[in-house]
C-alpha cells in the first residue's frame, strides 16, 4: 500500500511526457492567438477602417443626398463612362491575356523570360508615367498623332485614350491568374481531347477554358476592379472635361476640389462597393462549385 | 472496324539527339503488340507518332491500310489511353466517356447507348456521376480506357497504362485488360518498360533500345530466342559471362558453354544464362561454385554463386532441389540454355551489367 503511493508521487515518463506536450500545445496556441491578433489589426487599421469611414460620411446626410448625388447629370456621365472604359477594357485584356497567358505557358521561344516579366511592367511604371507616354505617341507632335489626325480620329482628350491607358495598366490581372494555372495543367488532356476528335477550338471551349475558370474570372474581376479604380493616366490623357471626358474617378477629384465632399463620398462608396461585391461574389461561387466537385 | 498498325523507317530526332530511328514494324489486325524498352528507348514518342501528337522526320504510318503520316490527331481515329489517364477533371465519369462521341456530333439517344455499354464493360457504372478526382488510380484508368473505346477507334494505343499504380491494382488491372481485348478485340499498341506486362500482355513484342528496333517476336521468340545481346539482358535477367569461341562453345577459363557454333572461331563472346536455368548439379555439376549468399523468395531461392574465376552468377532455384546446400558450401551447377552472342567491340557492357544486377 504505502509502496504504492510513493510511486504515485513520482511522475512517470508517461506523465512528463504528456505535460510537455500539453506545454508545447498551450505554447502552440499562444503563438497562433498572437499571430491571428496582429493579423486582424493590421487588416482592420488599413482595410475595414477605411471602408468603414468611406460608409460612414457616404451615409452621414441621409439617403436623400444619395438620391440627389444620382440625379446629376455629371454623376451619370461620369459613371458611364467609367462602365464603358471598364467593359472596353475587360474584354480585350481577358481575350488577349488569354492568347498571352498560353503563349508563355506553352511555348518556348528566345526571349521568353524578357516577355514574361514585360507583362508586370503595368505593374511597376506609376500611372502617371503611363500617361505621359500616351501623350508622347499621340499627342500633339507625337509619334502616331499625324496618322490619326489625317483620318480625323481624335485620340487626345477622347475615350480612345482614355481606354489604352487604362488597358495598358490593366493587362498584367488575367495573364498572371492564367499562366500559373494553365503551367501547372499541362498539355494531356489538352491532347487527349485532340484524339477523341475534338477540334483545337472544340478544345479550347471544352476543356482548357473550363480549367482555366475560376484563375481566369479572378483575373477579370482584379482587371474590372482595376479599371474602375484608375485615375493617374486617365487624368493626364482625357484632360477631365467635365461632362464630357470625366469618369468617376475624376469626377470624385474635382467633388473635392469644389467643396462638394458629399457627392465625393457616395461615388467612392459606390465605386468600392462594386469592387468589393465583384471579388466576394467570385470567391462565394468558387467556393460553392468546388464543394459541388468534391 | 480495326486494323492493322504499319510503321516503315519512323525516325525523329529532338535536336541532335535520335530518339526514334528507322524503326519499321506492324502491328497485327485485332492483336496486342507491345513496345517493350528501357526509359529513353525512343518507345513512347514512337507511339506518340503513330497517334498523331508528334510529327515524324521520316517514315510512313499506315493505319487499317490507310497512309496517316501527314494526317492531323484528329483525323485517325485512334483510342490513346495516357500513363496518367489525362481524364477531364471538371466532366463526369458519364461525361468523360461521352466526350469523344459528342464532338462527333453523335445524336443523344445512341451517346446515352454508347455510354451505358462502355461503363459495363469497365465495370464503372455505379461511379457514373463521380468526378476523377473522387476515383482511385485503378478506376481512373478504367474510365480512361472506356473513354478511348467510345468513338470506335480502329486501334487503340497504350502508353504506360500502368505505370503509376501500385504493384497490386497494376496485376489486377493487366489482367482485366487481357480479358476485355479477348472480348473486344481491338488493335492494340502498348508502351511498356515492364517486360512481365509485355510478355503477359502482348501477342508481339517489339524490343527497343536507343531509337531503334532490337527485336521483334512472339514473347516466347524474345525471350527464349533473343536476337540481340541487349534482348538477352533486358527481357527476363540473366547471368552475362564473358569469354571466347573455340570449338563451338564459348570458352569460360575452367568451363565452357554450348551455342557458340554460329559465331566464328577465337571471337570474344559473351553468353546468357537465366538465373533458372542455373541448377544444383551436387558433385557431378560441370561447374564448380561456392554459395555466398542463400535469399528466399517464397518458393524460390536465390543463390548467390562465386566461380573459380571470380565471377558471381545468380541462380533462382526451386526450394525442394536445394538437397541442403548451406552458404560456403562448395557446390557443381550446370548451366542450361546458355545464349551466347558476339562481344561487339563498341558494345556498352556496362550498361547491360546494371540492367542484370537485379537478378
Amino acid at each position: 500500500m504505502s509502496a504504492t503511493t510513493t510511486e504515485r508521487m513520482a511522475p512517470t515518463p508517461d506523465e512528463d511526457l504528456t505535460r510537455i506536450r500539453n506545454a508545447d500545445a498551450r505554447r502552440g496556441r499562444l503563438v497562433r492567438g498572437v499571430m491571428l491578433t496582429v493579423g486582424l489589426i493590421y487588416v482592420s487599421v488599413l482595410l475595414l477602417a477605411p471602408l468603414a469611414g468611406i460608409l460612414f460620411y457616404a451615409l452621414k446626410a441621409g439617403l436623400g443626398a444619395i438620391g440627389q448625388t444620382f440625379g446629376l447629370q455629371d454623376v451619370q456621365h461620369a459613371f458611364l463612362l467609367t462602365f464603358i472604359i471598364m467593359v472596353v477594357t475587360v474584354v480585350v485584356t481577358t481575350v488577349f491575356g488569354v492568347v498571352v497567358a498560353l503563349v508563355l505557358a506553352r511555348d518556348r521561344f528566345p526571349g521568353q523570360r524578357i516577355v514574361s516579366a514585360l507583362v508586370d511592367l503595368p505593374l511597376a511604371i506609376s500611372p502617371v508615367v503611363v500617361g505621359l507616354m500616351a501623350v508622347l505617341l499621340f499627342g500633339r507632335g507625337g509619334l502616331f498623332a499625324p496618322f490619326f489626325a489625317a483620318r480625323g480620329i481624335q485620340i487626345m482628350f477622347a475615350l480612345p485614350a482614355m481606354i489604352l491607358v487604362t488597358v495598358f495598366i490593366s493587362i498584367p490581372f488575367v495573364i498572371r491568374e492564367v499562366a500559373p494555372v494553365l503551367q501547372e495543367l499541362g498539355m494531356e488532356e489538352e491532347q487527349a481531347a485532340w484524339t477523341l476528335g475534338a477540334s483545337r477550338l472544340q478544345t479550347f471551349f471544352r476543356v482548357t477554358l473550363r480549367n482555366i475558370r475560376w484563375g481566369l474570372l479572378y483575373g477579370i474581376a482584379l482587371s474590372a476592379a482595376r479599371s474602375i479604380g484608375e485615375v493617374g493616366a486617365v487624368l493626364i490623357v482625357s484632360g477631365a472635361i467635365q461632362g464630357r471626358t470625366e469618369t468617376a474617378t475624376l469626377y470624385i477629384l474635382r467633388a473635392f476640389d469644389q467643396y462638394q465632399p458629399q457627392q465625393a463620398y457616395i461615388v467612392a462608396l459606390t465605386l468600392a462597393a462594386f469592387s468589393i461585391v465583384l471579388l466576394i461574389g467570385i470567391e462565394l461561387f468558387k467556393r460553392r462549385r468546388s464543394a459541388e466537385a468534391a | 472496324m480495326s486494323g492493322s498498325i504499319e510503321i516503315q523507317g519512323l525516325t525523329k530526332s529532338f535536336g541532335s539527339f535520335k530518339a526514334v530511328d528507322d524503326v519499321s514494324f506492324v502491328a497485327e489486325d485485332g492483336k496486342v503488340t507491345a513496345l517493350l524498352g528501357p526509359s529513353g528507348s525512343g518507345k513512347s514518342t514512337a507511339l506518340r507518332m503513330i497517334a498523331g501528337l508528334e510529327r515524324p522526320d521520316s517514315g510512313r504510318i499506315t493505319i487499317a491500310g490507310e497512309d496517316q503520316t501527314r494526317t492531323s490527331v484528329q483525323e485517325r481515329r485512334v483510342g490513346f489511353v495516357f500513363q496518367h489517364y489525362a481524364l477531364f477533371r471538371h466532366m463526369t465519369v458519364h461525361q468523360n466517356i461521352e466526350f469523344g462521341l459528342r464532338v462527333r456530333k453523335e445524336d443523344q439517344a445512341k451517346r446515352r447507348a454508347r455510354v451505358g455499354e462502355l461503363l459495363d464493360l469497365v465495370h464503372m457504372t455505379p461511379f457514373a456521376d463521380r468526378y476523377p478526382g473522387q476515383l482511385s488510380g485503378g478506376q481512373r484508368q478504367r474510365v480512361a480506357l472506356a473513354r478511348a473505346l467510345a468513338p470506335q477507334p480502329k486501334v487503340l494505343l497504350l502508353d504506360e497504362p500502368f505505370g503509376a499504380l501500385d504493384a497490386k491494382v497494376r496485376h489486377d488491372l493487366r489482367r482485366w485488360l487481357d480479358e476485355l481485348h479477348r472480348e473486344i478485340g481491338v488493335t492494340s499498341l502498348l508502351v511498356t518498360h515492364d517486360q512481365e506486362e509485355a510478355l503477359e500482355l502482348a501477342n508481339t513484342v517489339v524490343v527497343m533500345h536507343e531509337g531503334h528496333v532490337e527485336q521483334v517476336g512472339s514473347p516466347s521468340d524474345v525471350y527464349d530466342r533473343p536476337a540481340t545481346p541487349f534482348v538477352a539482358g533486358f527481357v527476363g535477367s540473366a547471368n552475362v559471362l564473358h569469354g571466347s569461341v573455340v570449338d563451338g562453345h564459348v570458352h569460360l577459363g575452367s568451363f565452357r558453354l554450348p551455342g557458340a557454333s554460329h559465331l566464328e572461331e577465337g571471337a570474344p563472346a559473351t553468353a546468357f544464362v537465366r538465373p533458372h536455368d542455373i541448377r544444383v548439379a551436387g558433385e557431378e555439376g560441370d561447374v564448380k561454385a561456392v554459395i555466398e549468399r542463400l535469399a528466399s523468395l517464397g518458393w524460390l531461392t536465390r543463390i548467390t554463386l562465386r566461380l573459380d574465376s571470380g565471377e558471381t552468377l545468380v541462380a533462382h532455384v526451386p526450394n525442394e532441389e536445394l538437397h541442403g546446400a548451406a552458404e560456403g558450401d562448395r557446390i557443381g551447377v550446370d548451366l542450361r540454355n546458355p545464349k551466347a552472342f558476339l562481344a561487339p567491340e563498341h558494345q556498352d557492357t556496362s550498361a547491360l551489367d546494371e540492367i542484370t544486377a537485379d537478378t
